[in-house]
């Protein structure tokens, strides 16, 4: 765990007098795709030491959020507050740099590269060696291998992977490969995780299994905004939620305030009672 | 124990390559020393492009044009200027490296087929530069003559082909020592997963533009480097040197050899450089042979001839 601390360091030194318990902060954000407008005028907000979950029907424009969020896409309007840092316009590795690390709804893994080497790819943004000192191994670049070496290897134990270190990402099972996505965006040492339906295509158990693990990783005071169409997930582990439909928010509150709002209803689970 | 093995397994193998390349001039024919020069040459341009289309993924048919920079950079500063060849091979890789920079900086960002595209219209107005004679410096189609013998301005003078087959080898063997340094590192790993998937190498916090332009300078700059030896081995440059089939030629070697893959890209080499000379008897039909040798290969061997081996970290 003392590769949180050099986390909290760089947090502490960033945002001297930050007074709200808020650590990502999205206002107005608007996202049009040509005629379509994906995300109109909207406010998320994720709190320190919270889970939050973004939900709502397909479509609705939650995917399109987070990589407006991590910098894949530029907004058109709005803003996007990190740790009080305006982040319009910076490029997604700039994004994973400051902190905010992500997995993808469609897998995302660096396929034939090692698992460990996935994990280690991590810390790339931690570390500065370059082209001169990596072929002449400096004692800089060798004590900074060593450290990706250790985020790794406690990452993928973490996750419960270490016996796959030396396979190719492409050849372990789907529930693992999920669990490796979400250890490589760990291994950035992320002040927010955000996760795209990490629970798509688990089984119950693994279902189970990933909820008790964000809830471990809430203990390790790292704030988790997830996206989510589980609802025994999103009502099991989140703090927070947040109902989206058709680019807008309709509703936020508490999972107990959610589960019963007509609105939320109307637009998303409505559809889940029919079937 | 294992681990130790291994080391002392890998050491041993190494050893004995060396031993034999040492030895292999002094035995052999002028003829075979020369074609072992060239495979040096092939050599090394398939490491050059091995990391931009092996480690990288990125798509370069125009690698000549690299090549090219390097040698004519050579043959121009030596014979207007007098510089002695051992001053101007550095020159030469930076001046190709420079080159890939300045080209490579505005269509980085194009994918795929697309800045494959750029790449062959780059390679051909290289190509056709030098054919054009710009301000009289490249000699047109005669392209440029007399260049030194490799030197430093002293009385050592590398002229004979022995002297040139330990120079290429030597320059080939420095950059393998690099080259496999650069792949366990942070900078090896980060070029694999842009080849692996771009978007999420981003978001893992690579910096993907400026990790490709550095591919293309490092690439272009071993290419600049044979581009000079050759330019001294051959006393001559011209632009029927650095044609497309020839870049298409480099390609061959990082796709035979296997991609990302060091041993696979000297392999590629000697199997390019090398078949035409071993089916030489067959005079016209030694392409056709070449041709179905390399369909062959792709089929019983799609991943390449060494494809480079993941795993075995050797973690405790």
């Amino acid at each position: 765990m003392s590769l949180r601390k050099d986390n909290k360091s760089r947090e502490s030194s960033q945002e001297p007098n930050q007074k709200e318990d808020v650590i990502l902060e999205t206002q107005k954000l608007t996202k049009k795709f040509g005629g379509l407008i994906a995300v109109n005028n909207f406010d998320l907000k994720v709190k320190r030491e919270e889970i939050s979950a973004l939900i709502g029907p397909n479509g609705a424009g939650k995917t399109t959020v987070f990589n407006v969020v991590t910098g894949i896409y530029p907004a058109d309007g709005g803003k996007i507050i990190f740790k009080g840092e305006n982040l319009n316009g910076c490029k997604p590795h700039e994004v994973a740099t400051k902190g905010i690390a992500r997995t993808f709804q469609n897998i995302r893994l660096f396929s034939k590269m090692t698992c460990l080497e996935n994990v280690m790819s991590g810390q790339h943004c931690r570390c500065s060696a370059g082209t001169w000192s990596s072929i002449f191994r400096t004692l800089k670049q060798r004590e900074e291998e060593r450290r990706t070496m250790k985020v790794a290897e406690s990452r993928l134990n973490q996750v419960g992977l270490w016996e796959y270190r030396d396979m190719l990402a492409k050849n372990i099972p789907y529930g693992s490969q999920r669990m490796l996505e979400i250890a490589r965006a760990l291994a950035t040492n992320p002040d927010l995780l955000i996760l795209d339906e990490p629970s798509s295509g688990l089984n119950e158990e693994e279902s189970e299994n990933l909820m008790k693990f964000l809830k471990a990783l809430l203990k390790e005071r790292l704030p988790i905004l997830l996206i989510e169409h589980d609802m025994n997930v999103v009502m099991g582990v989140s703090d927070w939620i947040t109902v989206m439909d058709e680019g807008k928010k309709i509703a936020e509150g508490l999972p107990k305030e959610i589960y019963n709002n007509p609105l939320v209803i109307e637009a998303y689970l409505g559809k889940e009672e029919e079937e | 124990m294992m681990k130790k093995n291994k080391i002392l397994k890998k050491a041993g193998i190494l050893i004995v390559v060396a031993i034999a390349l040492c030895i292999f001039p002094f035995v052999a024919s002028t003829y075979l020393v020369d074609v072992a020069f060239f495979f040096g040459i092939y050599a090394l341009l398939g490491l050059s492009l091995n990391i931009v289309l092996g480690e990288v993924g990125l798509f370069d048919l125009g690698h000549a044009a690299f090549y090219a920079v390097g040698a004519y950079t050579t043959a121009i500063l030596n014979t207007r200027l007098g510089i002695p060849i051992f001053v101007l091979l550095p020159v030469s890789g930076l001046t190709a490296a420079g080159f890939a920079w300045l080209v490579c900086s505005p269509v980085i960002h194009l994918r795929g087929d697309y800045l494959c595209i750029v790449t062959i219209g780059l390679g051909e107005i290289v190509r056709i530069a030098l054919l054009n004679d710009p301000g009289g410096l490249t000699g047109g189609p005669n392209g440029v003559f007399g260049i030194d013998r490799p030197t430093l301005g002293g009385p050592l003078v590398i002229d004979t082909s022995i002297g040139f087959y330990f120079l290429i080898w030597i320059v080939v063997g420095l950059s393998i020592f690099g080259l496999v340094r650069l792949q366990n590192s942070r900078i090896g790993r980060a070029w694999n997963c842009i080849r692996e998937d771009e978007v999420a190498a981003e978001a893992t916090g690579i910096n993907v533009r400026s990790l490709k332009l550095l591919c293309f300078i490092l690439g272009a700059g071993l290419a600049g480097l044979a581009g000079n030896i050759y330019a001294s081995k051959m006393m001559c440059v011209s632009p029927e040197s650095f044609t497309f089939m020839d870049s298409c030629m480099y390609f061959c070697i990082v796709l035979l050899g296997g991609m990302g893959s060091i041993p696979g890209a000297v392999i590629g080499a000697a199997a390019i450089g090398l078949f035409p000379e071993i089916f030489r008897s067959l005079a016209k039909y030694r392409m056709l042979f070449f041709g179905a040798a390399m369909v062959a290969m792709m089929y019983f061997r799609p991943a390449g001839l060494w494809p480079r081996k993941r795993g075995g970290s050797g973690v405790k």
